[in-house]
């Protein structure tokens, strides 16, 4: 019975696909990406290939830390303009505001040429342990990303604990919770499912940020490209398949979020 | 300070210029966006089986890869395509402008989103209103005019808004293929005079201003665009 209705399920999905018209476009589609596989050149792949699976790993690897420690850093600014007082909701309310008035590009560049340019007229930056990391360039582009992202979700995150229903914290207390415990079993994890499907927007946002690191000397993926189009004069070739490469990572993206999200009770509130 | 005066010496001026040119590329390309988001929409909502495929391509495409990329591929590939028109039909290659090609390839980049924007708020308005304009035999035009724009406006205008300040945030990103706008500017003043944290502040302070500025006439608007409407709780 369940094997009949998961065929009629299937052939539901295919059904979707084999329109007459989809046949055809999804043909003229094919038809392109042939005649781009066999007219352009890509004979440079072989000897790149190596590095832009590096590129695509630090691209990963820069995505996967400032997401994290933005959001880290996006609770308390939304729980300080959520419910804090003023000592504490006005600063963030002002540091969402300049993050979101102004250019990532401009942020990335005024800490790093701006930043880096004032760290080394002091002995005492020069002779810390820090100086070693404060010298190359990613730390920039992950300090600028980091504070992006936070910025960006911590206005998501004020609204969503702004969101969580009054009745559910007064029972919380009523049951006797102290407010650590409070905000760890309710109010966060109900502010949590309210943004999630905002995260995966901004997630995919920050995706597509990522690459302005290059323009700091950071080697991911999309300096690679920039590099095999200095190399090869090639103008199209690198940044179609840049383009291909993005577009697999969103898709990936989207998809994970998307079985996340399906494991979340939906009915909340 | 000195530095930031607008006459010779100072390098004010300049970030002026590139404020302005920011400002004409944001306008220029938002418009150029409501116009393909609008027929985008239409498409989407009212074209055949083929139109919407399309558009359903362009839309999850443009909003899938990085701006930096597109703006790299449009700006390449549209001053080569038409470059190559011209020599084809017997002209000599021209000089695109950047002003030209920057608005092309943000207006082409917002396009995408603004059609997303607005076939959402047309969905949000109640079929009954459209259903009784064409009850009244009103023709496409009439009935775009009188009744579909003015009621979607309202649901329209929060996403449309955002992506205006989207816009001027994006010209940031026309610095990195070399036109000159209030982020290149910055740069070169901060690399001739050495006083960068100085100079990308005041950049800083630029944009935020028209930010807060846009802020300001976007709540105009918006009340403007609901007027007559039952009011909404603030936080929506």
């Amino acid at each position: 019975m369940s094997a009949e209705a998961s065929a009629i399920h299937m052939a539901a999905r295919a059904s979707i696909w084999l329109k007459p018209h989809r046949i055809v476009l999804i043909l003229i589609g094919l038809a392109l990406v042939l005649c781009a596989a066999v007219f352009m050149r890509w004979d440079w792949l072989p000897q790149y290939w190596e590095m832009g699976l590096m590129g695509i790993w630090r691209a990963l690897w820069i995505l996967a830390v400032t997401c994290a420690l933005g959001f880290a850093l996006a609770v308390p600014l939304g729980l300080a303009q959520a419910g804090g007082p003023i000592w504490f909701s006005a600063p963030a309310k002002v540091f969402c505001t300049i993050i979101r008035g102004t250019p990532l590009l401009l942020q990335l560049w005024l800490l790093y040429y701006g930043l880096g340019s004032i760290f080394p007229q002091y002995p005492w930056i020069r002779e810390s342990w820090l100086w070693p990391y404060l010298r190359q360039a990613w730390p920039y582009g992950v300090v600028a990303l980091t504070f992006s992202f936070a910025g960006y979700e911590g206005e998501v995150m004020r609204g969503a604990f702004a969101g969580v229903p009054r009745g559910q914290l007064e029972a919380a207390r009523a049951f006797g919770m102290s407010r650590w415990k409070i905000f760890r079993r309710i109010w966060l994890p109900q502010a949590f499912y309210r943004a999630l499907p905002t995260l995966t927007g901004e997630t995919v946002l920050q995706l597509k940020s990522t690459p302005l690191v290059a323009t700091i000397s950071v080697i991911d993926i999309f300096a690679v490209s920039s590099k095999v189009r200095q190399d090869t004069y090639l103008t199209y070739e690198p940044l179609l398949l840049l383009a291909l490469i993005y577009m697999t990572i969103t898709g990936i993206l989207v998809f994970v979020f998307s079985r996340i999200e399906a494991r979340i009770p939906v009915k909340i509130g | 300070m000195e530095l930031l005066s607008p006459v010779a010496p100072g390098w004010g001026g300049t970030l002026l210029v590139g404020l302005l040119h920011s400002v004409e590329i944001a306008i220029g390309a938002t418009c150029l966006g409501l116009m393909i988001g609008t027929a985008g929409a239409f498409g989407k909502l009212y074209g055949g089986p083929v139109t919407r495929d399309l558009l359903a391509v362009y839309t999850t495409v443009v909003r899938a890869v990085p701006e930096l990329v597109l703006i790299l591929l449009l700006y390449y590939a549209g001053t080569d395509l038409i470059n190559q028109v011209l020599t084809a039909i017997g002209y000599s290659r021209v000089d695109i402008s950047g002003l030209a090609a920057g608005i092309f390839v943000l207006g082409f980049v917002q396009g995408a989103y603004s059609t997303e924007v607005i076939r959402g708020a047309i969905l949000a308005i109640p079929q009954g209103q459209i259903e009784a304009a064409r009850a009244y035999g009103m023709s496409p035009g009439l009935m775009l005019r009188r009744i579909t724009v003015p009621a979607m406006l309202p649901f329209a205008i929060p996403g449309l808004a955002n992506l205006w300040l989207i816009a001027t945030k994006d010209t940031a990103l026309l610095a990195v293929v070399g036109f000159f706008e209030l982020t290149l500017a910055t740069r070169q003043a901060a690399g001739v005079t050495k006083a960068y944290l100085l100079f990308y502040l005041a950049a800083g302070a630029l944009y935020l201003a028209l930010s807060l500025f846009s802020n300001l006439i976007i709540g105009r608007v918006e009340a403007w665009s609901r007027r007559g409407m039952p009011s909404v709780r603030e936080a929506r």
